[in-house]
């Protein structure tokens, strides 16, 4: 009974320190003048890349640079920078491959345009076949095999029916 | 006929992957390059009275190499760099990223000094305006202070033979 409610409890405190585990900057205090300033801190850090471990962004990463590009951001925001000068900042060191969310630009035209395109293709395709589909079956309403080929099959089933029973 | 847009599909498609194949996201493009070298001015290693700063090495060809005793590749590198100091064939300054100082002048005494001056960039500030991401990287630097090349990882000598030095020997010829 004991053992069952020890082996309940660190499962329980296992999946709260999982919530925990999830985003680096849980344990980093930094206070803001303004809610505006604190969320504008949350946007920058999930939209911005971490370029040590590609596949995560400078809020979870627990990355040396990620430390020091959050603090190098909370830095900016509280001198007054606003969004877009700090991701000038950012992709002027980094590239833009620092952007999780690409800018639009003669650059950046295909991949932004290219699953709009590719959803009008589809419907496109879609639709046509489906006319097309619609136009031969009220083809084949409107003109019914002649009768030369309707006895023909009648004959093959009639052939067909002693051997299946 | 009905089988040519998808079979040209999957032909755009296969291309694409098998050019993917050799693409190394590891190596993301320097924004830099073509760009005046991003300034700064460091205390020295071994010499806290002076400072360096890349405007003092205006009109030669030289090489910043970012560089760290934690960073194992580095230890990888650091031969070929000494190699190289030895030939004399470009100048290499060296950067020394978020170390301890005298672990930093210990390596170089074990290991050989290629640096004709170690820069020390404790806080990794300066890592961040030269877009400094994966130890070691080493960017090749024109006579007017331009970034024109930036290298990933250690410089192995295939590096140094098939792009760095035939590199340096073009920016040398230019205007000179």
């Amino acid at each position: 009974m004991r053992t069952d409610t020890a082996a309940m409890r660190a499962c329980v405190t296992g999946i709260a320190l999982l919530f925990f585990a999830t985003v680096a900057t849980a344990f980093e205090e930094r206070t803001f003048e303004t809610p505006e300033d604190e969320s504008l801190f949350d946007t920058l850090v999930t939209e911005l890349r971490c370029l040590v471990c590609q596949n995560q962004n400078i809020a979870d990463s627990d990355a040396d640079l990620a430390v020091d590009l959050r603090r190098e951001i909370y830095g900016m925001i509280q001198t007054g920078k606003n969004k877009s000068e700090i991701l000038d900042f950012m992709v002027q060191r980094y590239g833009e491959f620092v952007l999780y969310k690409p800018r639009f630009s003669a650059r950046t035209i295909v991949l932004w345009l290219a699953p709009g395109v590719l959803l009008l293709l589809g419907g496109l395709i879609l639709w046509r076949s489906t006319v097309t589909a619609k136009k031969s079956n009220a083809n084949n309403a409107h003109n019914p095999p002649d009768s030369d080929a309707l006895a023909r099959a009648r004959s093959l089933l009639k052939e067909d029916q002693p051997e299946n029973h | 006929m009905r089988f040519i847009i998808p079979l040209a599909l999957f032909a755009v498609i296969s291309g694409f992957l098998y050019w993917g194949l050799d693409n190394d996201p590891r190596r993301v493009p320097s924004p830099l390059i073509g760009k005046p070298a991003p300034e700064f001015s460091l205390p020295v290693l071994g010499d806290e009275g002076s400072n360096f700063s890349p405007e003092q090495m205006k009109g030669k060809v030289w090489l910043l190499n970012i560089w760290a005793t934690w960073c194992a590749s580095c230890r990888v590198e650091h031969p070929v760099l000494v190699d190289l100091a030895r030939r004399g064939t470009v100048e290499i300054i060296g950067l020394n990223y978020k170390d301890d100082n005298r672990l930093a002048i210990g390596w170089l005494q074990e290991l050989g000094d290629p640096y004709s001056m170690t820069a020390v960039d404790q806080s990794g500030r300066i890592g961040i305006d030269w877009g400094f991401y994966g130890a070691p990287e080493t960017f090749v630097i024109d006579k007017e202070g331009l970034v024109q090349h930036k290298h990933i990882g250690p410089v192995l000598p295939a590096d140094l033979q098939d792009t760095i030095l035939p590199l340096v020997a073009e920016l040398r010829e230019a205007g000179s």
